[in-house]
């Protein structure tokens, strides 16, 4: 396809509402030298972007963006690349019309 | 909270379809129903398409046509396969679906799983929303007894737990009770919700008095993937998203709103939205692993209903469905153990299995069985070399150039050669019709 995409999902983000769980993440990743092809894959399969390549090439998380679809931790919580837990009851995503 | 002292005839985790059938059932039987949900209210972390099928809600609430939030009814269905310029379809649109009951109805999740959970409350059953269930809670036998919350107070005790905890439920495989989905056996799904006026949307697909139009593609959208876009008209919404397995996503290393991107942007599909306002954009995954991906469905003190129990047809795109029908008989078989006084057993409640079983759930599943691993292991060649063979045909068919027609066959049926060879297409017709049987 000859179509230009922008990849600026923040502004689909945006949209959203979400009630953030300050200082309370609920997906950590955990320390590594360098990411596995399945965490540096979520640099790009996250729907939200949650994930991103710092400068020293490892992979971090800003959770506040997701929509809790368990992509990540299907892709790598079994390897403990991540720790994957639900929002406290009541934060996180709320779905207008889902 | 003073509930915590009581014990519950059920505890049902998860407010969505299969949890709502399954907390709605008991509790119109008299027993005694506790159900969580995670979300702010229910429907607030749920995610469908949406088409919601009457006949299965039916048999759970006979007259939910009188208040339920219904979009519109469906009465055109268009199958498009698509390559970059061009869609291909197969349009079925019939006078007969407009009638004094419906069969299937387009809904918004949000407003839907609100008006279900009212009913559940109605018939008796405690709704707790804003509450995440952390743990299971077992007796030195391991059956499962309770649960803990991340509220405040201790374990909170029943004779059974319902796990309607969805496709990426934690509980159920944290506690060991079933694997957690594999990335061939899970798709993920983005789409967005766009705004309309009512008299656009039924201009542009031709509807009126509450008609309905659905559009489902396969091709050149996916890239390669084993993925499905889809475009639902809502009363004064669209919802169009796209969704492919997540070993495909993971491989490519695709974005999926870049995908959803595209899609909004491919000629067939941007006049049907021009001009919306986007409201809302939303992931979910759903499950694709089909009969073989069915975990234990049962066991000492628990039972698994819907998504979490991987109860989606995929080749018929039905899951809220198959979502409510495990959760109405899941808690028909608890009644029934119930009623003769016997305890919720793993021996006991093989009767939700049994009965599961002997429905459309488990015999649909069973139908396709082989379905997920034929599309996921020939993807390219199903959503991408097919796709794009069909419209050289279509338009090798439709364009008038002076070249002979015969020559126009005879390239079409060169292109279909070249691109999978003679065993190739024959190969793949066999295996495909195979699955299907």
């Amino acid at each position: 396809m000859t179509v230009a995409v922008t990849l600026r999902v923040e502004e689909k983000l945006y949209q959203n509402r979400y009630l953030v769980d300050s200082g309370r993440p609920h997906i950590k990743v955990r320390p590594h030298e360098r990411p596995s092809a399945n965490l540096l894959g979520l640099t790009r399969v996250c729907p939200a972007q949650c994930y991103e390549l710092n400068d020293q090439g490892q992979v971090e998380i800003t959770a506040d963006g997701c929509m809790e679809c368990g992509t990540c931790r299907v892709l790598c919580e079994a390897s403990g690349e991540i720790e994957w837990n639900y929002p406290r009851g009541g934060f996180g995503i709320l779905f207008k019309f889902g | 909270m003073d509930m915590i002292a009581e014990k519950f005839d059920a505890i049902v985790i998860g407010a969505g379809m299969s949890g709502n059938a399954a907390a709605y059932t008991m509790a119109s039987h008299g027993l005694k129903v506790l159900q969580f949900e995670r979300g702010e209210y229910p429907g607030s972390k749920n995610v469908q398409g949406a088409i919601m099928y009457a006949n299965m809600l039916e048999k759970i609430i006979p007259d939910f046509r009188d208040d339920a939030p219904l979009e519109r009814h469906l009465v055109e269905q268009r199958l498009w396969v698509m390559d970059d310029t061009s869609h291909t379809g197969m349009h079925y649109r019939s006078e007969d679906f407009n009638e004094a009951k419906p069969n299937r109805y387009t809904i918004i999740r949000a407003q839907f799983d609100k008006w279900f959970s009212r009913k559940v409350r109605a018939a008796g059953a405690t709704v707790l929303c804003e509450t995440t269930v952390t743990e299971l809670v077992r007796d030195a036998k391991d059956k499962v007894v309770g649960v803990r919350t991340d509220r405040a107070g201790g374990a909170i005790f029943a004779d059974v737990v319902i796990l309607a905890e969805g496709v990426s439920g934690l509980l159920g495989t944290r506690a060991g009770l079933r694997e957690m989905p594999k990335p061939q056996s899970v798709a993920l799904a983005v789409k967005e919700m766009h705004f309309l006026p009512e008299d656009v949307i039924e201009q542009r697909f031709g509807l009126k008095g509450g008609e309905g139009c659905v559009i489902e593609a396969v091709g050149t959208i996916s890239r390669g993937m084993a993925g499905l876009g889809f475009l639902y008209t809502n009363k004064e919404s669209i919802s169009l998203g796209i969704g492919c397995l997540v070993s495909d996503f993971a491989a490519t290393m695709q974005s999926p709103y870049a995908l959803l991107d595209a899609l909004k942007d491919h000629p067939s599909i941007r006049p049907l939205i021009a001009g919306s306002e986007v409201k809302e954009y939303a992931a979910h995954l759903i499950p694709e692993g089909g009969y073989k991906a069915i975990p234990q469905l049962f066991g000492d003190g628990w039972v698994v209903v819907g998504d979490a129990a991987q109860l989606n047809n995929a080749v018929h795109r039905e899951g809220s469905n198959l979502a409510m029908t495990s959760g109405r008989i899941a808690a028909e078989a608890i009644v029934q153990v119930k009623r003769r006084n016997g305890p919720m057993t793993k021996q006991n409640l093989v009767l939700y299995k049994t009965m599961l079983n002997k429905s459309f759930v488990v015999k649909d599943l069973k139908k396709y069985k082989d379905m997920p691993a034929l599309l996921h292991t020939n993807s390219r060649n199903f959503f991408t070399t097919y796709p794009q063979l069909m419209s050289q045909a279509a338009q090798n068919f439709m364009r008038v150039d002076g070249t002979p027609k015969i020559e126009k066959e005879k390239a079409t049926a060169a292109a279909m050669i070249k691109a999978r060879s003679r065993w190739g297409l024959v190969s793949d017709a066999v295996r495909l019709a195979l699955a299907w049987r």
